[in-house]
């Protein structure tokens, strides 16, 4: 898509869009929100970039191919998951929480940490679906 | 409304289904999405309908009280789109790819592997 | 090393015979072990003078058939696995004769009729073996099914499952409403195990198992079982007039069936075959007369058939394994190469014939004592007998003496001597037919004392082999004299075995074989009617039934609640949504273009979306609005490169699917609206309500779910959305090599 408006735009949306998914994600356990939606969102950002500078560009910026994010999700979601497991001997899933509020973020646990690997799960996958089947266009 | 959804459930079980018994491959996915629709719809009406409550807990309090939206059905249902998603973008890759092979989208032509080397 | 495995039944032999003493004098010995108590199943085990004298037979019979074996089938390659059969199969059985339990009985039942399959199928690539034990075991699978109908409504009507007990309430068996079928169940049972006519056709294609097999199982103790439960079950059924003459009719016709067809075989295990079919007629005969006499007269028959069959069987076998032909017609003078083995062959043939001095004659003895004491019409029970008897005659003489005199044919070429096994082993039974028959007294001590309790208040008869002159005397000799003749005049050949079979069109097999094949075509048919490899069918199949059971549900029980003032309530919003939606599935399903099907699934997609901000589930809004985005961009990359819509179902289909689906739909939306009509439970929602904060620390309960109740479920959602994306990357970026294609 060669549309000049649409390029401008993206290159400024897409930082934009993956703040706010991050923003999304945090604030999840709180209020409406969290890992599938913010990775959603987070998807969106990069693809309508790909739409309009092309796949390539959006691969530079990545740096990774998107796929390698679903490891790296799985990863931190598995370990969060297994840490109350190794740091207090509960058992699995058990939530861990950090006594003290943190400005901005409220309360820190392995919940959160659980939701940051969905969220990186889920743009791993939707971005390396949508990418690779544009590929193979 | 209730009622209104619970029939528009129906209507959307009817058009899925009749997409799926098509013998086109596209209307087939297209069947499954809308029947996704439809289930999902369901699920959410089973919850019972509740308007503008969402399930949140109030800053000053530590526990939902009072009439709310069932947290249940709606964190099934997220758990459903989010899956579906999976399906449809498997299944639609699926069916190119079928489609490359055997140069058709037509499932009755898909019932023999002779042909494929 | 392969007679190894014979000390398995002979130790059991041993053992089994240390009891011995002990049954002779009246004892019963018991072992009771719970296994399922709450349901009357237990292993419960009674030793007493019937159940004592099959294990005698069995292991006793089985130690000479497993040595025997060791040099028949010595260096085959399976010769293990037949052993494994073999000995499952005497387990099997002894379980069967001793069990006390009905249950457990038809437990050992089915795993006699199991390792039957095996034994039959042994020579597994032979299309014929794979027939004849399909058909063996259809036949007596049919019948254990009907023992356990037995069983479970015999323990019903006595409120117990042992059998010894049962005897405490007669009336079950005698003239209980239920008792017609009691006795249905029962012969079903036992006449499909032992051969009786018309169920006899299996046991001569059982004859394509290894000749040991067929000497052991379907001659002297598997086909004996359904004789074991009838002797077992006479005792309960003593006042019952019926058990007697149904046994009596279909004993007789099945001897004399099986009598005759001994005329047309000319394969030496064929003739067996029948003479063994004739035999087990006979026994069921005698049991049908239900004098204390005819049942002395089938217990020692039993012993004296298992001695002498055995016998012939095994010669029968050593003459194959060293002539390599079964067939009457070729076989002759083979005295001249197998002399001890005719020696064998000929005491069996004798004893088979009742010839005295042999224990056959004791047994023909006591036949005919038992027919002319019967108790109705004993001049025809005695003639029925007297004819079947010559027809034995003839059939133990073709086999045991047939091919050993003559001329050494020269088509037979130069024959080995067999391992002395081979002629070893059918010279002690055939020995042992001599030795009781020169002393009575063994036999009656060693078995028909005591056993002739069964029936109430009547002695045994004494056992001799002189009793002076009688009829019982004169008419042994017409048997044997007309036996002979018939044996000198009768030659058995091929013409007149083809002759036969032009007739076997009406036989009970035929008719049982043309049931089966119809039954098959009929699952053929049904398999290729429900799945004949169409999505549609398949779909179309599970959905007609469901709208049959939703139609019938809401036909039958009507609560569906309409209210018109819920639908004045409507705001203009929910209005314009539901239009949407609807819009948009009619354009989905109706268009012909597939870019606006695409468009109006997107649109669902937010009007669902809607639905969900309206009620509460901001959650799902957000997630729904993004996945719908990304669907549509996924649907629109692919479908540019499929065909395009074409009208592939004609009308007829169209509309037939519309009907499905519409009926569906409306069933389920009556149904949808009545389930809203009852009051939901919340005790999962109120659980997490309460503890989402005070355990989770989160406010979002949705989220809260999500990542810490159900976490676990999360972690497997996405492994699953990572395969599906590993799915679609493989689909479109791993092609075969050129080399690999």
């Amino acid at each position: 898509m060669n549309s000049l408006i649409l390029n401008t735009i993206s290159k400024t949306l897409l930082p934009l869009l993956v703040l706010f998914s991050v923003f999304v994600l945090l604030r999840g356990h709180y209020l409406p929100g969290g890992g599938f939606v913010g990775g959603l969102i987070a998807a969106i950002a990069f693809i309508l970039h790909a739409f309009a500078n092309g796949l390539n560009e959006t691969k530079k910026i990545l740096r990774i191919h998107p796929g390698f994010l679903i490891p790296i999700g799985l990863l931190i979601a598995t370990l969060s998951a297994i840490a109350p497991m190794i740091i207090t001997g509960e058992p699995l899933m058990t939530g861990l929480w950090y006594e003290k509020d943190i400005p901005i973020l409220g309360k820190i646990g392995s919940a959160l940490f659980f939701d940051a690997g969905v969220y990186f799960v889920v743009v791993g996958i939707c971005l390396t679906i949508i990418f690779t089947i544009s590929e193979s266009v | 409304m209730e009622i209104l959804l619970a029939i528009m459930t129906g209507i959307l079980y009817a058009a899925g289904i009749y997409l799926i018994l098509r013998r086109s491959l596209v209307k087939l996915i297209l069947g499954i999405v809308i029947l996704g629709n439809g289930v999902n719809l369901l699920i959410f009406l089973m919850g019972g309908l509740v308007k503008g409550r969402p399930p949140l807990i109030p800053e000053d309090a530590s526990a939902l009280e009072g009439i709310f939206a069932d947290p249940v059905p709606q964190a099934l249902i997220l758990t459903a789109i989010v899956i579906s998603f999976g399906l449809q973008s498997f299944a639609i890759v699926l069916i190119k790819r079928a489609y490359k092979v055997l140069k058709t989208d037509d499932i009755d032509t898909m019932n023999k592997t002779d042909d494929i080397t | 090393m392969t007679w190894f495995a014979s000390l398995l039944p002979i130790s059991l032999f041993i053992y089994f015979s240390t009891f011995a003493k002990g049954v002779m004098n009246g004892e019963i010995f018991n072992f009771f072990t719970s296994w399922v108590p709450s349901l009357g199943i237990n292993l419960d085990f009674r030793l007493d003078n019937l159940a004592l004298l099959f294990t005698l037979l069995i292991t006793g019979i089985g130690s000479i058939v497993f040595l025997y074996t060791s040099q028949y089938l010595k260096g085959h390659p399976k010769l293990m696995r037949f052993y494994v059969f073999l000995s499952v199969f005497m387990g099997a059985m002894i379980g069967l004769v001793t069990s006390n339990n009905i249950l457990t009985l038809f437990i050992f039942w089915e795993l006699t009729s199991i390792s039957s399959f095996f034994l039959i199928s042994f020579n597994n690539t032979e299309k014929a073996s794979r027939k004849s034990a399909i058909i063996a075991l259809t036949i007596t699978g049919l019948g254990g099914l009907a023992l356990l109908a037995f069983g479970v409504l015999a323990g019903q009507m006595t409120g117990t499952y042992s059998i010894s007990e049962m005897l405490q309430s007669p009336e079950a068996f005698a003239s209980h409403e239920y008792t017609g079928y009691l006795l249905l169940f029962l012969f079903l049972a036992t006449f499909t195990k032992s051969a009786q006519f018309p169920f006899h056709f299996w046991l001569p294609g059982a004859m394509k198992a290894p000749t040991p097999v067929s000497t052991y199982l379907h001659s002297a103790t598997m086909v004996k079982a359904g004789i074991y439960l009838l002797l077992r079950f006479t005792p309960h059924f003593e006042a019952n007039p019926q058990y007697f003459n149904i046994m009596l009719i279909v004993g007789g016709v099945t001897m004399l069936y099986a009598a005759i067809n001994t005329l047309f075989k000319t394969d030496l295990k064929g003739i067996l075959a029948y003479s063994t079919i004739g035999a087990l007629g006979i026994i069921v005969f005698l049991i049908g007369i239900g004098t204390s006499a005819s049942i002395t007269a089938a217990i020692v028959f039993i012993v004296v058939h298992a001695l002498y069959k055995a016998s012939l069987f095994l010669v029968t076998g050593t003459i194959d394994h060293q002539a390599g032909t079964r067939d009457i017609t070729q076989l002759a003078g083979l005295r001249k190469v197998l002399l001890p083995l005719s020696i064998a062959g000929i005491i069996a043939a004798l004893s088979s014939g009742g010839f005295p001095p042999t224990v056959g004659f004791l047994g023909k003895d006591l036949i005919y004592e038992a027919t002319l004491h019967g108790s109705i019409s004993p001049a025809l029970l005695t003639t029925l007998a007297v004819i079947t008897n010559i027809f034995m005659v003839f059939a133990g003489l073709l086999v045991g003496v047939k091919p050993f005199t003559g001329k050494l044919p020269e088509a037979l070429g130069p024959i080995k001597k067999p391992h002395f096994i081979l002629w070893f082993m059918p010279m002690i039974l055939a020995a042992l037919s001599l030795l009781f028959g020169l002393f009575p007294s063994m036999v009656q001590s060693l078995f028909t004392n005591n056993i002739t309790p069964l029936l109430t208040g009547e002695n045994s008869p004494h056992l001799a082999i002189w009793h002076g002159f009688n009829l019982i005397l004169l008419l042994s000799g017409i048997t044997l004299v007309f036996g002979l003749g018939l044996y000198f005049l009768w030659k058995p050949s091929h013409q007149k075995e083809d002759a036969i079979a032009k007739i076997e069109g009406y036989a009970p097999k035929a008719i049982a074989l043309q049931f089966a094949n119809l039954f098959q075509k009929t699952s053929y048919f049904l398999t290729r009617t429900f799945q004949n490899g169409y999505l549609r069918r398949y779909v179309m199949i599970i959905l007609v039934l469901l709208t049959i059971v939703f139609g019938i549900h809401i036909f039958i029980n009507p609560r569906i609640f309409l209210s018109l003032t819920e639908i004045k309530s409507l705001n203009w919003n929910e209005i314009v949504v539901l239009l949407m939606m609807l819009i948009s599935i009619l354009f989905t399903v109706f268009t012909k273009s597939r870019l606006t099907a695409i468009a109006g699934m997107g649109v669902l997609g937010y009007t669902m979306c809607l639905i969900f901000i309206f009620y509460g589930a901001p959650d799902l809004a957000m997630t729904q609005f993004s996945i719908d985005t990304l669907t549509v961009i996924l649907f629109v990359l692919v479908l540019y490169r499929l065909p395009k819509y074409l009208n592939l179902s004609n009308k007829t289909n169209r509309i037939r699917d519309a009907i499905v689906a519409t009926s569906f739909g409306t069933f389920l939306a009556f149904t949808i609206i009545e389930i809203m009509n009852e009051n939901p439970v919340k005790g999962v929602t109120q659980y997490y309500a309460e503890n989402a904060y005070t355990l989770a620390k989160g406010k979002n309960v949705v989220n809260v779910i999500l990542v810490d109740f159900r976490g676990f479920d999360t972690m497997i959602e996405i492994s699953v959305l990572a395969i599906a994306a590993i799915g679609v990357f493989g689909l479109l970026k791993l092609y075969l090599k050129k080399h690999e294609k």
